[in-house]
């Protein structure tokens, strides 16, 4: 058994290391002041830098921008959808579910070239508009995928129970059927997010001359060689989101959170 | 109670107008030549020897880079259910949070590791090891692949094979079954609505990828994302590059229907 146990830590290790190693290597150059990867000293002027680099900033901006709209539009539309299909039954609902699929059975590749070649077809002009529009579309189907599974958890004589004892509909959904969802809710707008955080293809596909977001701006300096700068913004990017997450998970007012639910459970 | 249904109408409107149209969109373009004339041509330009060898590799490293991250996330799912559920936060850990750093930037740094003179490298060299460099071969294709999707194989496979009662394993050797037997008779069918999934959310995005071999394969190894991607950017032949497009998502739905029909009530779908 503990041979059995070594192992399994060893793996675990092992995994952990291959998806760290490359994370670790961005972070040691960003510091290095060489340019290359011949390590040549500490130095923090990569950082100092990145802070006068309009070209950076920007880029950072629109992808948080994008990705917070994206992910907020998403998850309201994900919500409501949700609530409809659950109300359905047979052939209807079975349709929903297969049209939820296309995005994620469709590759990215051609989920952005048709949404290209559509945009184009109709007139519309690539700009924040035609991204955000796209990153929605990916996106709503994973929050789709998180809440769905929460709301067929829920008990629904709870949530008729209180419209017995004369709330209304709207007011019995915030009141009862939303906190039990609101895991499931978080957990999508999270992966919605990240997932508009990272992506490269379909912004590449729908993006507007000038707008970069950070894929599309690393993407086109691959050939000339990135910037350290850009390793700079990622190492700070990458920390925040370290300790935040640390922050979620070992703060105070966590303990509670759980403990309720798994009575919910 | 039938107002609920109405909810899921702006999501249906959504959907229509942005997935549906799109798609028909690109059978308009495959279908017809710059003038609009009606053609066969873009599609079935897929047989053409560069395009089919193209598509064949791509098949080939998809199918390299499935199989090795299948084999690398069934073990960690088992140990992750062994150490009990609260370890969930050690998934999010591993694999959701390095997302937050640029994929292209990530996939970029293994080149600083890989590429002659690179870290690995130099360090092998120094143990006395062959000098040697794997960056333009299919090689670093496949593990740019596995290092980007692992995180798809793993999360479907760990919500699974969290879920499986442990009350049946252990009835499984009280009634005498050795470790392998419960496996292969207990964890492998209950867990096969994760494998399906995993499968689908690996194989479908590595058969297109068209960044990774950008970066790793030095632009000499050509995979059937970059030929779709360059009849869109460079060469500017968007009928042919939808052409192509279709066939290829054709291709990808049929195998993909064909192996969602083991995972019918959808579990492996759900984070």
């Amino acid at each position: 058994m503990r041979v059995k146990k070594f192992f399994s830590q060893i793996y675990m290790a092992l995994i952990f290391i291959f998806m760290y190693a490359p994370i670790v290597t961005l972070m040691v150059l960003s510091f290095n002041e060489n340019k290359g990867r011949r390590w040549s000293g500490f130095s923090l002027k990569w950082y100092g830098e990145l802070f006068q680099s309009d070209m950076i900033l920007s880029a950072l901006g629109n992808t948080l921008l994008i990705a917070f709209i994206s992910a907020t539009a998403a998850t309201v539309l994900g919500v409501l959808a949700c609530v409809g299909i659950n109300s359905l039954k047979g052939k209807a609902r079975n349709a929903y579910l297969a049209l939820n699929n296309i995005p994620m059975l469709n590759s990215e590749l051609v989920t952005g070239l048709a949404m290209m070649l559509a945009f184009i077809a109709f007139g519309i002009s690539f700009g924040y508009a035609t991204i955000i529009v796209a990153h929605i579309t990916f996106c709503v189907p994973y929050v789709v995928l998180s809440v769905m599974p929460k709301l067929r958890q829920t008990d629904k004589s709870v949530y008729e129970a209180a419209v017995d004892l004369g709330a209304k509909p709207v007011y019995a959904f915030f009141k009862v059927v939303l906190p039990e969802l609101m895991p499931g809710i978080v957990s999508g707008y999270l992966l919605a997010f990240t997932m508009s955080l990272d992506d490269f293809i379909i912004t590449h596909f729908t993006k507007g001359a000038g707008i970069n977001t950070l894929s599309t701006l690393i993407y086109s300096e691959v050939r000339k060689g990135i910037k350290p700068s850009m390793n700079a913004l990622s190492t700070i990017l990458f920390v925040s989101v370290l300790i935040l997450l640390c922050a979620g998970t070992y703060g105070p007012g966590r303990k509670k959170k759980t403990e309720k639910r798994e009575k919910v459970k | 109670m039938n107002k609920k249904k109405l909810l899921a109408g702006p999501y249906l409107l959504w959907m229509v107008a942005f997935t549906v149209i799109p798609l028909i969109m690109i059978a308009v373009y495959g279908f017809t030549d710059r003038t609009g004339a009606f053609t066969w041509e873009n599609v079935t330009a897929m047989i053409r020897p560069e395009h089919m060898k193209a598509l064949w590799l791509s098949l080939k490293l998809a199918f390299l880079c499935t199989a090795v991250c299948l084999f690398l996330a069934y073990p960690l799912a088992l140990i992750l259910k062994a150490k009990g559920v609260k370890k969930g936060s050690f998934v999010v850990m591993v694999f959701i949070l390095p997302m937050w750093m640029n994929f292209l930037l990530r996939t970029y740094a293994w080149l600083n590791l890989l590429d002659d003179g690179g870290i690995l490298c130099t360090l092998l060299e120094k143990l006395g090891l062959a000098r040697f460099s794997i960056i333009g071969t299919n090689t670093a294709i496949v593990l740019g692949m596995v290092y980007n999707f692992l995180p798809f194989m793993v999360l479907p496979l760990y919500n699974v094979i969290s879920k499986i009662d442990e009350n049946v394993i252990n009835a499984a050797r009280d009634l005498g079954a050795n470790g392998f037997q419960v496996f292969r008779r207990i964890i492998l069918p209950l867990s096969f609505p994760g494998i399906v999934s995993g499968i689908t959310m690996v194989f479908v995005p590595s058969m297109t990828t068209f960044a990774i071999s950008d970066l790793l394969g030095a632009r000499k190894i050509m995979l059937i994302g970059n030929i779709i991607e360059q009849e869109f950017s460079t060469a500017a032949n968007w009928n042919l590059g939808s052409g192509l497009s279709l066939v290829l998502m054709v291709f990808i739905l049929i195998s993909m229907a064909a192996l969602s029909h083991y995972d019918k009530n959808g579990e492996g779908t759900s984070f």
